[in-house]
């Protein structure tokens, strides 16, 4: 019984504090964009602008809740949701800190890839309810794009997976005991960390979004609430994305000293800051150069290091 | 303009006998021809392709309301005129053709077959005169809207809205206004069906991030692929050379200003140029190389916008900051030296609106050493990154020819390798002075546009080097009776003076009668002024030839067959500005 609640509990204060970071992320992406770009960000809502969240949140909500006439109204509604719900799930699988976790499932790894997959309906879903030509445009490229991005996603896992012997996310930060798996599954860090960029749409992946070109995208019909939906859940996957890296390459929640939620929330940050640097500091490729990037040198790339990685795995034994 | 006829006028007259009508002798020396109408076509097709180094530039096609104009000696007679003016890149020369045409809706034979950049000169000589080209395909308006009543630049075509009844939007008009903006690919010439695919067509613009302005693509899609581009102007029109006819020669600089709206004084150069060259000043060594030097501020600042803005269409979010706060540096030395940012209106005619204040060269020479540190980080964050690279090496190119035949100019023609820049080639303004060089480029696309383009900013700080380096003394104002306002110095002692300075800042000076263009080397490309004085205080025509129309009519030869990506690296390559297209 008791463990039950535990549970339930656990569950809460992930989903409050998962919400709660990634919204603060907005404010502190904006900082630090300003910070890199020579000018300051939002400073004028509470301490250091940090009230900013609070009051966007505030007009957001409070904004007309508004269904183009011509867009497909029960998709058009559902499709937020999908991705934000999509998003949130696989927090459940990750370990915070030992023994604190939502659903220690001996599937973790499968179980994120599979919400990851899903995740794209609601891109793709919103994109063509809209019924609009700028949001069509970018749900093409979303699928595209994170359709094969998520190959090597997979894939760049798979030596973890090897080396681990187990898909459960708790197993793989248990071995990490000596070296973090950035060290022997480096190529395969790169690759996610590049597929992560990519599963989240942010620059210089953003293809599906491309202000210059494509409005905004396939959200371009959005507005109020739903559209929040959908830039939550933005910042949603970039935490998750770097809460992954931590804990699959940078030994999760291992570390000296501090408690070990402190570890993994701080290594998490890094990751979330090294996401806004990239967004500051790239351009965006084009749509068949992402293309043949994606399946010219990222799938060869991620084959290679399964196979050195399953050679030395054997070797070893 | 130094120009030398070497002889063309007599080689024509030679062979054209019976269809010249007429020698004019224009105040800027350019050769002028008045031809037959119906000779014209074989005329102009004779300076294109068979004479000894061709002229093959339409550099431009405009025409003339002539029923009010007094003097006119020398001319033969006719209702309108219409004028080709073209540059031959291998005499380093131009020639004026003209043609007189008689009645109220009068029309000549079209060039389209001889330039595919008439095209669009054309469309606007009919919008904006009425007068009709036959054998081409459509003449539709192109500044105008498309209900239009009546064609503006004709003399009898008000020039202010109080000259004309309210405007009324009754249920009726906004019906057919509304109609109007029903898109129907047939009328554009697109085709709504492929082989086997149906053809999406994709409204980008009047209102879009990536356009710079109120400029409309309609795009015939295959997928993200374009197969055919058809660009609509006009949305920027504000009739600024009808202004020209109606503001004093002095209160219409402030109008040149927002021409090319991130060009600042450089829009005032070719203007107070073309009435100083008509009034026959010569203004002091000061004044030259006072506005020299602003000018290549403002071309500092033009391309910095470029900069940051190109960098953005392909997906930087950061240089457009930088290039920005940049910018702003030169406004703040703009706004010591005019007063004001963007649009400074400081030129005037015989000079410029005051001397340099104290202490200016301490700011320039502050300047000038943080924008080379800020181009050499540039290099490495845009030029070099290979993202950038990637999305504009081989896109939006074209050939030298091509570039020749669509009358392109300034960096979008020397990226295809041929240096040709106006102030070395017909210094202006003292630019023979200066010791500088001409950047280009060989691949002639969005790439080679770039290096043109950050090579130029350098060249532009050498040139302000040597500015305060060696600013000569003197006055900032020619000591000349149609200098606007005059030298006040012996205002208050002789009565000539004070009446000619009375007449001429409260009437405004008279220009005495005749034609002249001055081109420049603006930021953009070459940008010209074609004024003609009937005598008066404002000019008869006031004709602005702009870089930017020439370019955007080729976007469709240049967009073919690339991704909607690339066409928007394409636009942000060619840097035009809509106020600079539309006028």
């Amino acid at each position: 019984m008791s463990e039950t609640l535990l549970h339930i509990i656990i569950a809460f204060v992930v989903l409050i504090g998962a919400m709660s970071v990634s919204a603060s992320l907005i404010w502190l992406e904006r900082r630090l964009l300003g910070l890199w770009q020579d000018r300051y960000g939002p400073n004028r809502v509470g301490p250091f602008g940090l009230l900013q969240v609070m009051a966007d949140m505030i007009k957001i909500f409070f904004k007309e809740d508004w269904v183009p006439p011509f867009a497909d109204r029960p998709v058009f509604i559902v499709a937020p949701a999908i991705i934000v719900a999509a998003t949130l799930i696989p927090f459940a699988v990750i370990p915070f800190s030992p023994g604190i976790v939502v659903s220690n499932l001996n599937i973790g790894l499968l179980f994120f890839l599979a919400m990851a997959s899903l995740s794209v309906y609601g891109i793709v879903l919103g994109g063509w309810a809209s019924q609009s030509k700028y949001p069509l445009l970018g749900s093409l490229r979303a699928t595209a794009q994170l359709l094969s991005y998520e190959v090597f996603m997979g894939l760049s896992l798979m030596g973890v997976v090897m080396m681990t012997g187990s898909f459960s996310l708790g197993a793989i930060v248990e071995a990490q005991r000596g070296m973090w798996f950035c060290v022997p599954q480096f190529v395969g860090f790169v690759i996610f960390f590049i597929a992560g960029l990519a599963e989240t749409h942010r620059l210089p992946f953003d293809l599906p979004e491309a202000e210059s070109e494509l409005i905004s995208g396939y959200h371009t019909e959005y507005s109020g609430l739903k559209f929040g939906m959908f830039f939550v859940a933005e910042y949603l996957g970039v935490t998750f994305t770097s809460l992954m890296i931590a804990t699959l390459f940078f030994g999760g929640w291992r570390g000296p000293v501090f408690p070990p939620i402190v570890w993994l929330l701080g290594k998490t940050l890094v990751f979330i800051c090294l996401f806004i640097l990239i967004r500051a500091a790239l351009p965006r490729p084009r749509y068949d150069q992402l293309m043949s990037f994606a399946w010219k040198v990222l799938l060869p790339l991620s084959l290679l290091n399964l196979l050195v990685t399953a050679g030395v795995l054997l070797a070893r034994r | 303009m130094m120009q030398s006829p070497d002889g063309i006028l007599d080689e024509l007259k030679a062979r054209f006998g019976s269809a010249v009508l007429a020698e004019q002798a224009a105040r800027d020396a350019v050769p002028t021809l008045w031809v037959k109408s119906d000779e014209a076509h074989s005329v102009l097709k004779y300076l294109k392709s068979e004479t000894t180094k061709p002229y093959r530039m339409l550099y431009d096609l405009t025409a003339i309301d002539e029923r009010l104009r007094v003097h006119r000696e020398g001319q033969p007679p006719g209702d309108f005129s219409v004028v080709y003016h073209l540059l031959s890149f291998d005499r380093n020369a131009d020639i004026r053709i003209k043609t007189p045409l008689q009645g109220e809706s009068p029309s000549l034979a079209t060039i389209t077959d001889l330039w595919n950049s008439a095209d669009w000169y054309e469309r606007e000589v009919w919008d904006m005169f009425g007068i009709g080209f036959d054998g081409r395909t459509s003449l539709r308006r192109i500044l105008m809207p498309p209900g239009w009543e009546g064609h503006p630049l004709r003399k009898e075509h008000p020039a202010r809205a109080t000259d004309m009844e309210p405007f009324s939007l009754d249920p009726a008009r906004q019906e057919k206004a509304e109609e109007a903006l029903r898109f129907h690919p047939e009328e554009w010439g697109l085709a709504s069906r492929g082989e086997d695919t149906d053809m999406m067509f994709l409204n980008l613009g009047p209102q879009h991030p990536g356009t710079h302005g109120v400029f409309r693509l309609l795009l015939q899609l295959d997928g993200e692929e374009i197969v055919h581009v058809v660009p609509e102007i006009g949305f920027h029109h504000r009739g600024a050379e009808k202004m020209g006819e109606r503001q004093t020669w002095h209160t219409y600089i402030p109008y040149t200003d927002r021409i090319d709206y991130l060009g600042g004084v450089t829009n005032n150069l070719p203007y107070v140029l073309a009435v100083e060259k008509l009034a026959g000043i010569e203004v002091p060594d000061r004044v030259k190389v006072i506005r020299v030097m602003m000018v290549e501020f403002f071309r500092i600042a033009s391309h910095l916008v470029w900069y940051g803005t190109f960098a953005q269409d392909l997906g930087m979010l950061s240089p457009v900051f930088f290039t920005f706060n940049d910018r702003e540096r030169i406004f703040d030395i703009v706004k010591a030296v005019m007063g004001g940012r963007m649009h400074p209106m400081w030129f005037r005619i015989g000079g410029v609106a005051q001397d340099l204040p104290e202490g200016w060269e301490t700011m320039v020479r502050a300047f000038l050493p943080y924008m080379l540190r800020r181009l050499k980080e540039y290099d490495g964050m845009i030029m070099r990154n290979r993202i950038f690279k990637a999305r504009s090496r081989g896109i939006g190119s074209y050939s030298l020819e091509e570039a020749m035949e669509w009358g392109v100019t300034g960096p979008g023609l020397r990226a295809c390798g041929l240096e040709w820049d106006l102030r070395k080639k017909r210094p202006y303004s003292g630019y023979e002075q200066f010791d500088f060089e001409v950047p280009t480029a060989q691949s002639g696309d969005c790439y080679g546009r770039s290096v043109v383009r950050v090579e130029e900013m350098r060249q532009s700080i050498r040139i302000i080097e040597q500015c305060v380096n060696n600013m000569p003394p003197g006055s900032y104002k020619a000591l000349h009776p149609l200098t606007t306002p005059p030298l006040k110095e012996k205002t208050m002692h002789d009565i000539e003076t004070l009446i000619t300075h009375f007449l001429g800042v409260g009437w405004g000076p008279v220009i005495p009668p005749g034609e002249a263009c001055v081109g420049i080397e603006a930021t953009k490309g070459m940008n010209s002024y074609y004024l003609i004085s009937d005598g008066g205080v404002q000019s008869y025509r006031t004709r602005i030839r702009t870089p930017s129309f020439a370019h955007l009519q080729m976007i469709p030869l240049i967009s073919r067959g690339l991704m909607v990506a690339d066409l928007l690296a394409i636009l942000g390559s060619i840097d035009f500005v809509m106020a600079d297209v539309d006028r």
